[in-house]
């Protein structure tokens, strides 16, 4: 006959309420991250849609102390600047990535190279875009919208590089070992049959670094600079949304301080209607 | 090491000799000695691991993708060792072709699923190709199902229908060799018939070699049974002897269902 | 070569294609391999350009540059302690008050939360990680500052500044921004970055593992704190340290709000300085000379801080993947 437990419930009663404490502790920090996200959203919403007008759409910056203006010149500089960077980060990225995930699987530069490329997706991004400054920007004695082309795509590269060798390894085996099979060429394999069943995770990784430079700042300071007129010279200081936000906020006048808002609203319905758009992709096509 | 049967006086496609297999330091193949002869069925039959796969595996050089594993002997594909360190490796599988266990439909369209593997080694014309296109699909008995939507993706056919697809993929380059490893496996018992029926019509023009685990199967299917055990070659023959008179007692302890 | 074909113009056809595919092969492969070294070759040009850059201010005031309490432009003396101290007590407090924060996301994402809901509540988590930094930091300035000062730094004067020992901490005026208010700007910017490395690392754990410990009678808590985090500990870590590299460099949440002082104070309510928003506020008119590769050398100090706390962050979760056990 085996010794019956002593059961007892006062042990029983704290565990299970610490246990609640816990849980309830651990919805409310969800729930103040939920009110962090709408709180945010909502004053951008309110503070950027009072100030947005078909002006702001036509106009470019104001000279300081001028009434009105617009942020035509910035909307065009950031489509400049960002789409030029996602024309040279893309090819290179995802060459890495294929690199890295079909012939980089035991070699020990494979592993440095994925290793510091992960660190880099964290870097400081005011440092690159110093390193950017000092390389080009000195030599070419002025700054440029190619500059700040340069330090996004710095910034791009490894998140690219990162996403598109995720991936290419989710790509079953079988795959790549049925084109062998036919006797296709490494190469062949790699592109026509690997990238192309990875095609919609590979798309949602350049949707996210899209997102991801279209709001960076700080490489922008030093690189492209900011123009107060319309430019389409990219050999030249280019206006951006980013350094407008920058330079107008913590200004004095107020109709810079709106379009400050205003540039704040466009850029992060952009980067969320971006990440939204990349989800929606890559969920429908999970099933390869 | 029994023999081959020397009834036959067709040709041998492929001559198996000493053929020792290493994955790292296990070793998955000992000694085999095997003649595959022209426009049969050869069945590799055995217990899980025995290494069936393994050897089917060697003869299209498939392992080579992976380091560490590596073979030592001899396999001669029409009088050329294809273990030579020489070898094309794409050639050869362009003549030695292979169907997987699970259908692996390139994402593309049924038509150029087909039309891959021909590009690769053939310049055809647009007329040319549609031709081949067609001529393998009807071969894979499966035309008629898929003829009206050449330009859907090969994704879109049902499990059976893929697998079928696979097939016409390996025969539209026209190899010698088919080797099949598992193909029924991950199917129903129609598609699997279909199948079955399938490599039966190909032996006319092909030599088909099949790894089953299924040995009811290979009885169907095959002219010669090979049954492994432990990565030895434990008996080869003509499939009738081996399942009616095997000579090994291990090989009738495995058709008699005494061990799995 | 072997042929293994019976025709020879078959053949022959065949050699050209696979002399072709041999050159393709070697170009494509060499091709991606430099693109992959990109990344490497970036790494080593910056930290050689800063140095380069940064070496006047290092060959005059050498080493003890990084830890002088100095900022005078017009005389040309520098030392870097005021911005390093500043980020490092920044990122600090973002940390302290993230950390527990998306650990309790985490658990609610991964344990609590009904199924229904996981993946859209996951997803504007990770929504709120992409909010661009400087979205962050108009937010801190024409938002948290004025209720900062308007209600927050006079509660905790209040309360945690009559504590005897820690007072000395929350002193001064209250003007909404300094040391304090850009940590905390910082940790609502890092927190759901951190939750998300959580949640994916809590991911991890087998859930036979968890189902054994509800088997025996454990409640969530407890599956939480003897399963899951044990099992998790170097992601979870590394997810912390991978938090903290971007805290550290982190330009435009900080800038808006700490005040861009060069003074050194031991209470976080006053205004300070990090090596980021430093270089954000001079660099643009940093006079050539001590002032530009003074500059330069703090930016060359933040790169090598992170690197080195990036590094370990990225050793941890490469050790917490490995324990998937199979190839991911």
């Amino acid at each position: 006959m085996s010794t019956p437990i002593h059961f007892d419930a006062g042990i029983y009663r704290r565990r299970k309420i610490k246990s609640t404490i816990g849980l309830f502790l651990s919805m409310s920090a969800m729930a103040l991250g939920l009110v962090f996200l709408l709180w945010i959203l909502s004053i951008l919403m309110f503070k950027g849609f009072s100030s947005l007008n078909v002006g702001m759409f036509t106009q470019n910056t104001p000279a300081p102390g001028s009434d009105g203006g617009g942020l035509l010149n910035a909307i065009v500089g950031s489509l400049m600047i960002v789409g030029s960077c996602t024309l040279i980060s893309t090819p290179i990225g995802v060459m890495a990535g294929i690199y890295l995930s079909e012939y980089g699987d035991r070699s020990k530069f494979a592993a440095v190279t994925r290793f510091v490329n992960d660190i880099m997706l964290s870097a400081p991004s005011i440092v690159v875009g110093l390193f950017i400054y000092a390389i080009v920007v000195v030599n070419a004695k002025h700054f440029s919208g190619w500059a700040g082309t340069l330090a996004l795509a710095l910034i791009a590269i490894p998140v690219v590089v990162r996403n598109t060798e995720n991936m290419l390894r989710l790509v079953p085996v079988t795959l790549r070992e049925a084109a062998f099979a036919l006797g296709a060429p490494k190469w062949k394999v790699s592109t026509t049959v690997v990238l192309k069943a990875a095609r919609s995770g590979v798309m949602t990784g350049l949707l996210l670094s899209l997102a991801r430079v279209s709001g960076e700042t700080a490489p922008l300071l030093f690189t492209a600079l900011n123009n107060q007129f319309y430019s389409t010279n990219m050999n030249a200081p280019m206006a951006n949304l980013p350094v407008v936000i920058y330079q107008f906020a913590m200004s004095p006048y107020e109709n810079w301080v709106n379009l400050a808002w205003g540039a704040a609203l466009l850029i992060t319905l952009t980067v969320l209607g971006l990440n939204i758009l990349a989800r929606a992709v890559f969920k429908e096509k999970v099933a390869v | 090491m029994i023999t081959n049967p020397s009834a036959s006086p067709a040709k041998n496609v492929l001559e198996i000799r000493d053929l020792n297999f290493y994955y790292g330091a296990f070793q998955g193949l000992k000694n085999v000695n095997l003649d595959i002869k022209a426009n049969t069925v050869t069945a590799f039959i055995g217990p899980s691991g025995c290494g069936k796969s393994t050897l089917l595996r060697t003869l299209n050089r498939m392992y080579d993708l992976y380091p560490g594993q590596r073979a030592e002997g001899e396999i001669n594909f029409n009088g050329e060792n294809i273990l030579n360190p020489k070898q094309d490796l794409n050639l050869l599988r362009s003549r030695i072709g292979m169907v997987f266990q699970k259908p692996t439909p390139f994402p593309m369209s049924i038509y150029d699923n087909i039309a891959f593997g021909v590009r690769l080694y053939e310049n055809l014309s647009n007329s040319d190709m549609d031709d081949r296109v067609e001529w393998a699909l009807q071969k894979a008995a499966i035309w008629n199902e898929v003829k009206s939507k050449l330009n859907q993706s090969g994704l879109s056919l049902s499990g059976g229908q893929q697998q079928r697809l696979c097939i016409a993929r390996g025969i539209a380059v026209k190899p010698s060799v088919l080797l099949l490893d598992e193909p029924t496996s991950a199917l129903d018992p129609i598609s699997t018939g279909k199948v079955e029926e399938l490599v039966h019509t190909l032996k006319s023009e092909y030599t088909v070699v099949i790894v089953t685990h299924n040995m009811q199967q290979a009885a169907r299917v095959s002219d010669f049974t090979a049954y492994m055990y432990l990565g030895e070659l434990i008996e080869y023959g003509p499939t009738e002897s081996i399942f009616m008179k095997p000579t090994r007692q291990e090989t009738e302890d495995y058709i008699t269902g005494r061990f799995g | 070569m072997a042929t293994l074909d019976s025709t020879d113009t078959l053949a022959l056809h065949r050699q050209k294609v696979i002399r072709m595919q041999r050159i393709q092969d070697f170009i494509f492969e060499k091709t991606s391999m430099t693109f992959a070294m990109t990344t490497l070759v970036v790494l080593l040009g910056i930290i050689a350009s800063l140095f380069i850059s940064a070496w006047p201010a290092l060959v005059e005031f050498g080493f003890p540059f990084f830890y002088t309490i100095e900022w005078d432009i017009i005389n040309s003396k520098f030392g870097g302690l005021i911005a390093i101290f500043g980020t490092v007590a920044t990122a600090s407090i973002a940390i302290l008050i993230a950390l527990p924060l998306s650990f309790g996301i985490a658990v609610f994402l991964t344990e609590t939360c009904p199924k229904p809901l996981r993946r859209p509540l996951g997803t504007a988590i990770e929504l709120l990680a992409a909010v661009p930094s400087i979205i962050y930091g108009m937010f801190g300035l024409f938002v948290f500052a004025p209720l900062f000062a308007e209600y927050i730094q006079p509660a905790i004067a209040a309360t945690l500044g009559q504590i005897p020992g820690l007072g000395f901490l929350f002193t001064g005026a209250f003007n909404g921004i300094g040391i304090l208010a850009a940590g905390l700007i910082l940790a609502m910017m890092i927190l759901p970055f951190i939750a998300s490395v959580m949640r994916d690392v809590f991911e991890i754990v087998p859930p036979i593992l968890k189902e054994s410990a509800y088997g025996l009678g454990c409640t969530t808590w407890e599956v939480v704190t003897n399963i899951v985090l044990p099992y998790t500990k170097t992601g979870v870590v590394g997810g912390v340290m991978l938090g903290l590299g971007r805290a550290l460099g982190e330009t435009m949440a900080v800038t808006f709000v700490i005040g861009n002082a060069h003074k050194l104070s031991p209470s976080l309510f006053s205004p300070g300085n990090s090596i980021a928003s430093t270089l954000a506020n001079e660099f643009g008119e940093a006079e050539p000379g001590l002032h530009y590769s003074s500059l330069f050398a703090l930016a060359l100090a933040l790169f090598i801080i992170t690197l080195i706390v990036l590094s370990l962050a990225k050793w941890m979760l490469l050790r917490a993947e490995a324990k998937k056990g199979f190839k991911s």
